[in-house]
C-alpha cells in the first residue's frame, strides 16, 4: 500500500490530513500525543513506514518541533500535529523555523483552553496564538479548513506554501473538523499540484538571501551551510550587532509573505455585493452559516458571507468588499473575540461589526442561533 | 429522501461510535453526502456516548444534529437524555433487553432485544450494535443491505468480519416489537 488512490473515501478529518500529507510528499512526522490531535499521529505512525517515511513519538512537543526542523534540513517534507497546550510549547521553535527559513507544517487541532481546559471539547481560541505566538517580528501563514475535504485539500496547500515560501505553515483545525467523518474525493496523484522547495545549484552560496526566497540545500549534500537562529547575512554568517543585516533579514522574511498576502489569502464568499447582513466565519463555526443564510433569504433578508480559508495573512480585500455592501457584519467565533478585532480593523466605519461568541462544552454556534441574530439585526 | 438525521446513543464501550461510522460509510458507498460526528466523555467506558449521522442528497452544512429523525438508544440513561431531541413522529429504536421503561412519546417505537440476541447467538454482548444496525435496515431500509455489508467488511476486517456480518443478519431477521407498552 502506497499513497491513497484516486476515489471517494469516508474519512475522519485527521485521516484526510494524514493521507494528504503523504500525497504532498511528507515523509517525516514527529509529535507527542494530545487530544484531539492524536489521531493524526496514530494514522501517520501506521502509514509513513509503508511509504518509506518515518514517524516518531518524541518526549514532548518542544522536541517534536525540533525533530521536524531537523528533518526538513535533511531535505524531507516534515510535519507535526498538536493542540493548544502543545502548540504553546512549540512557539519558540516556530520562530526559529521562521528565522532559518525552514519549510514545515504544524497542525493545531484546537480544543477549549486555556491550559488543559476541556480537553475533548472544541474551541477556536488559538487564532491569535497562531499569528503572534512566537516572539519577534514574524509573519504567519495559517489555513483554516471547515470540512474533511478541506482537511485534505488545505494540508496539501500547507505543504505547497511551506515549500514555496520556505517558511512554517500552520493548519489551524479544530476538534469538530478533525474528528468528524465525511466523504472525501481524492484526486489522482497526477492531478494534485505539488510544489517542491527551490534547490541550489552547485555554485550557489547564498542560502539566506539575495532573492526573496533563496534556494535551500540539504544537510550532507556538500554545501557549506550554517543554520542559525541568530541574525545572519545572506551566506548564513552570524551578525549579532549590525543593524542593517538584521533589518535586511527580518524585513525580507516578513515581506516574502506580506508581499504575496493576496495570493495566499483564500476565501469562500457568497452574495457579498448585494447583502444587508454579512457574516465572516471560519473553521467549524462556519458550518452554521450555510443554513442560516438559506433561512434568512427565505425570510427576505439579503445575507452574504466571507468564509476564511486563509486566516493569516488576513484576507482584507474580500472583507472590505463585504463591508461596502453589508450594513452589519456578524463575526461568530468559539472564543471571546479574536477575528472580530481583525474584521473591525478592516471594516469599521464602513459597516457595524457585531461579535457572536460561544465557549464551553464544545457546543457549536447553531444555524438557528445565528438566524435569530440575523433577523434581529436586520430589523 | 432529502436529509435524514440519526442519533445513536448508549454507553461508552457499546460500540456506538463504530455503529455510526459503519452506517455513514455505507451511505457514502450508496453515493450520498454524509457527516458523522461523535461525542463521549473523557473516560473510556461507562459514561453516555453518542454518535450522529446525517445522510443527505445535498451538501451538508451544519454537522451536528439538533433534532433527529431516528433515535437509537442502547441504554436507559441514553434514552432519557436524548428522547427530547427526537422529532415529533420520529422513529425510536431501542434495545429492550436493556431498556425497560420508555417515557411517553409520540415516536414510532421499535424494540429489539439486541444484547440478548448477541449473547445467545455469539456468546458476547459486544455484537449488539450489529444486531441494531440489522434491525435499522429492516425497519427503515435507510441504506441498502449490500452497502451496509460492504461497510461492515471494510470497517471490521480480519477474523471478526464474519461474526459481525452474522450479527447484522440476525438483526435483519429479528422481529421488532412495534410500540411496546
Amino acid at each position: 500500500m502506497k499513497t491513497a488512490k484516486q476515489g471517494v473515501y469516508f474519512w475522519q478529518g485527521s485521516e484526510a490530513c494524514a493521507e494528504a500529507a503523504i500525497l504532498a510528499g511528507c515523509r517525516f512526522f514527529a509529535g507527542y500525543p494530545i487530544t484531539p490531535a492524536s489521531e493524526i499521529a496514530e494514522h501517520l505512525a501506521k502509514r509513513l513506514p509503508q511509504v518509506d517515511g518515518i514517524a516518531i513519538q518524541m518526549e514532548d512537543e518542544i522536541a517534536s518541533i525540533g525533530a521536524v526542523i531537523g528533518a526538513s534540513w535533511t531535505g524531507a517534507k516534515a510535519m507535526t500535529a498538536t493542540s493548544g497546550p502543545g502548540f504553546s510549547l512549540m512557539q519558540e521553535s516556530i520562530g526559529y523555523a521562521f528565522m532559518t527559513e525552514t519549510p514545515l507544517v504544524i497542525v493545531d487541532v484546537q480544543r477549549a483552553g486555556p491550559s488543559t481546559g476541556q480537553a475533548t471539547k472544541c474551541g477556536q481560541g488559538d487564532v491569535m496564538q497562531s499569528r503572534w505566538g512566537t516572539h519577534g517580528d514574524y509573519s504567519a501563514i495559517v489555513l483554516s479548513p471547515n470540512s474533511v475535504q478541506e482537511m485534505f485539500d488545505l494540508t496539501v496547500k500547507a505543504f505547497n506554501l511551506a515549500e514555496e515560501y520556505r517558511t512554517p505553515v500552520i493548519l489551524l483545525s479544530d476538534e469538530v473538523t478533525a474528528h468528524m467523518r465525511e466523504q472525501v474525493a481524492v484526486p489522482s496523484i497526477e492531478q494534485i499540484e505539488i510544489v517542491n522547495r527551490k534547490r541550489p545549484k552547485p555554485s550557489d552560496k547564498a542560502f539566506f538571501g539575495l532573492t526573496e526566497v533563496p534556494p535551500m540545500p540539504a544537510v550532507g549534500e556538500g554545501f557549506n551551510v550554517a543554520v542559525t537562529g541568530s541574525t545572519h547575512d545572506e551566506y548564513g554568517i552570524r551578525s549579532t550587532a549590525d543593524p542593517l543585516v538584521h533589518k535586511r533579514l527580518v524585513e525580507r522574511l516578513n515581506n516574502k509573505i506580506q508581499n504575496h498576502a493576496e495570493e495566499i489569502a483564500h476565501v469562500e464568499s457568497y452574495n457579498t455585493e448585494n447583502c444587508k447582513i454579512g457574516i465572516v466565519a471560519y473553521g467549524c463555526t462556519s458550518r452554521a452559516i450555510y443554513e442560516a443564510v438559506e433561512y434568512a433569504e427565505t425570510k427576505g433578508i439579503k445575507t452574504g458571507y466571507v468564509r476564511l480559508k486563509t486566516i493569516w495573512p488576513f484576507p482584507e480585500k474580500p472583507i472590505k468588499k463585504l463591508a461596502e455592501s453589508a450594513e452589519k457584519i456578524l463575526v461568530p467565533e468559539m472564543n471571546l473575540r479574536q477575528i472580530f478585532h481583525e474584521v473591525k480593523k478592516v471594516a469599521e466605519g464602513t459597516a457595524k461589526i457585531i461579535p457572536i461568541n460561544k465557549i464551553g462544552g464544545g457546543e457549536l454556534i447553531t444555524p438557528e442561533e445565528l438566524l435569530d441574530i440575523i433577523i434581529k439585526e436586520a430589523e | 429522501m432529502k436529509k435524514i438525521e440519526i442519533r445513536i446513543s448508549g454507553l461508552g464501550g457499546q460500540g456506538v461510535v463504530l455503529t455510526g461510522q459503519i452506517l455513514g460509510k455505507a451511505a457514502v458507498y450508496e453515493g450520498k453526502n454524509v457527516v458523522q460526528t461523535q461525542s463521549y466523555g473523557a473516560e473510556a467506558r461507562g459514561t453516555t456516548a453518542k454518535s450522529e449521522v446525517i445522510i443527505s442528497e445535498n451538501k451538508i452544512g451544519f454537522p451536528i444534529v439538533r433534532k433527529c429523525d431516528i433515535l437509537i438508544a442502547m441504554s436507559q440513561e441514553a434514552l432519557e437524555k436524548n428522547l427530547k431531541d427526537l422529532k415529533e413522529n420520529g422513529i425510536l429504536l431501542i434495545d429492550n433487553s436493556i431498556i425497560k421503561i420508555v417515557p411517553k412519546t409520540n415516536a414510532k417505537i421499535y424494540a429489539v432485544p439486541a444484547t440478548e440476541i448477541a449473547e445467545k447467538n455469539f456468546g458476547q454482548k459486544l455484537y449488539a450494535n450489529m444486531v441494531i444496525l440489522g434491525a435499522l435496515t429492516q425497519i427503515t431500509n435507510l441504506v441498502k443491505e449490500k452497502f451496509m455489508e460492504k461497510a461492515i467488511k471494510d470497517s471490521l476486517p480480519g477474523k471478526s468480519t464474519s461474526i459481525n456480518l452474522q450479527a447484522y443478519k440476525k438483526g435483519i431477521e429479528s422481529v421488532p416489537t412495534f410500540n411496546p407498552r
